[in-house]
């Protein structure tokens, strides 16, 4: 097992995960309905300023860790057994979610959810919710989503999914986030549209110092936009490293990128079974 | 000629009120999901509450009605803290029980105070008549259908423009999205449940200004189910197309046909709706995108 101590920048410390960071999760434990254990002390930590992608395969983990983050876990019955959850050096554990939002914590759910009845600028009006005055995030919105602004009137539940995805991602941006979290923007998306959400993705990090958290099954494409990379099974942390080294670990290039490791595209056929039941904890 | 215009006019005044009634129960039902059963005792607490400013503590006629207003409110609010937090997540059945209980519970609590027959209240809205085509229409009749029609208009741009309206309207659509968008569901129940408290007490108040201040206002308040259902159930528009529909439904029977069949007739159409659009005129479909 070498690829742990490969990836992970050297001098790092690891007792003391996400100290100055933006957003730390410390050995958080969550369990739904009182016996469900999902995450087993999962941490990391999203570097103010950076764009973090959280990979694994389905069942992982990972909506679950953004909704510990968020505050969603007690409209589902979940909750966060151990732990902590800390913004900006505040502890946020046990906080309300509404609270979260006015810190500066938006969340783009998993499937867009926008609102179906709700034109867009409605959509946006409620994406604003917190704040007082919102005329200049409405312009700033428009102005990175043009097409939004010339179907303003339009209702939401009749877009195609890539206007719903760029209109979720306008919504959490009206909250005026300082963080940015996104649960697989790429759902149900062409490839093509999928390369366009990250490029906002992307700008709205370089542009506004947009700090980031982005879900992913698409390694490759999260992989690319993001600095760092946190890879999650079972409800830990495996694998960790810059962008750039887990683009380059054979076990990622193996498992998430398809790739063999002289760099080709491998067909999932010739990834030997005992291989791809291998775990790294 | 007169007679259809004087039941026209009494059955738009009807209607109004019975719209005003049904957006109450809209309200809760949108945004809550919850099938208020107790809106017609909303109705007769609300004539009541007015009745106790405006004749028992002798306040002035806006005084009264502010003192409606916070009564009305801090029932509301009272109720869904109270009686409907606990109850979320169980099954609606046991949800319409409670409601149920709680319209036994409320008419109850008034007959307790008020007795049983109807009180004397002055007249707020003016008594006289105008003639229109030779038809003689009571003032207070057109004054009903104006306020109601204010109070309609006020809540339909307060839906539309404010920035509670569109929340409670966001909260209806998706609660766990309006919670990423730091919009508290708890205060958003608490404030529908407050707003259909106040819609009722001014539905109740002209009710028992044009008829009387009694029991029968909640029996009244039943005819908000035919209504809600030729509506749709989630709709603020429907309310008033079947507030209105069932209002001269109601009077253009009781005055051509039979005032007997008058009070099944709202009935009947309730039926048939059911048959041919179960989720009402304007009722939300679920939006499937193609």
């Amino acid at each position: 097992m070498t690829s742990r101590t490969d990836t992970t920048a050297p001098g790092a410390a690891p007792a003391a995960p996400g100290a100055g960071s933006m957003l730390a999760l410390n050995n958080v434990e969550v369990i739904y309905d009182d016996v469900i254990l999902v995450l087993r002390g999962l941490s990391l930590a999203v570097p103010e300023g950076k764009i973090v992608a959280l990979l694994g395969s389905n069942g992982a983990g990972k909506s679950t860790t953004l909704k510990a983050v968020s505050g969603l876990l007690p409209s589902e019955h979940g909750e966060v057994t151990d732990g902590s959850v800390t913004f900006q050096g505040q502890d946020i554990t046990r906080m309300d979610a509404a609270e979260r939002v006015k810190l500066g914590m938006s969340l783009c759910m998993e499937g867009r959810h926008v609102f179906e009845h709700l034109t867009i600028a409605e959509n946006l009006t409620a994406g604003a919710y917190t704040q007082k005055g919102s005329g200049e995030d409405l312009d700033l919105v428009y102005s990175y989503f043009p097409k939004l602004a010339d179907m303003r009137s339009r209702v939401a539940g009749y877009l195609s999914g890539g206007e719903q995805q760029m209109l979720a991602i306008g919504r959490a941006l009206m909250a005026r986030p300082k963080l940015l979290m996104l649960d697989e923007p790429s759902l149900g998306l062409a490839p093509l549209l999928v390369q366009e959400i990250f490029g906002y993705i992307k700008r709205l990090n370089e542009e506004r110092g947009l700090t980031v958290l982005v879900i992913e099954q698409n390694a490759r494409r999260a992989l690319e936009v993001a600095d760092h990379g946190y890879i999650m099974e079972q409800g830990r942390i495996v694998l960790e490293g810059s962008a750039a080294d887990l683009r380059e670990n054979p076990d990622v290039k193996e498992f998430y990128l398809g790739l063999g490791e002289e760099g080709d595209r491998r067909s999932y056929r010739d990834v030997k079974h005992y291989k791809r039941r291998k775990r790294w904890l | 000629m007169s007679t259809f215009l004087s039941l026209l006019a009494y059955g738009l005044a009807d209607g109004a009120i019975l719209a005003l009634a049904a957006l109450g129960f809209v309200l809760i039902y949108k945004a809550t999901g919850v099938i208020n059963f107790a809106q017609g005792e909303f109705l007769l607490v609300g004539a009541y509450m007015f009745y106790t400013g405006f004749v028992v503590m002798g306040l002035p006629l806006v005084g009264a009605a502010l003192f409606g207003v916070v009564v009305a409110t801090v029932i509301g609010v009272l109720v869904e803290r109270v009686i409907l937090r606990p109850m979320v997540g169980e099954n609606p059945i046991s949800i319409i029980m409670v409601t149920i209980g709680l319209s036994m519970f409320l008419k109850a609590v008034v007959q307790a105070f008020y007795g049983t027959t109807p009180k004397s209240q002055p007249a707020i809205l003016p008594r006289s008549s105008v003639e229109i085509f030779g038809a003689m229409i009571p003032l207070n009749r057109l004054s009903a259908i104006l306020i109601a029609a204010v109070v309609l208009t006020a809540f339909t741009i307060f839906f539309r423009r404010s920035r509670h309206g569109i929340a409670m309207r966001a909260v209806a659509d998706d609660q766990q999205a309006a919670m990423t968008m730091g919009i508290s569901v708890r205060r958003i129940f608490a404030m529908a449940w407050a707003l259909a408290a106040v819609s009722a007490l001014i539905a109740g108040v002209l009710l028992g200004d044009i008829s009387a201040v009694d029991q029968n206002i909640a029996s009244f308040g039943l005819l908000v189910f035919p209504v809600v259902i030729l509506g749709g159930l989630d709709s603020v528009p429907g309310t008033i197309v079947g507030g209105l529909t069932i209002g001269l439904l109601h009077q253009f029977t009781a005055g051509y046909l039979d005032s007997g069949l008058a009070n099944v007739i709202p009935y009947i159409a309730l039926v048939l709706i059911l048959l041919v659009r179960p989720y009402g005129i304007f009722g939300e479909t679920r939006i499937e995108r193609v």
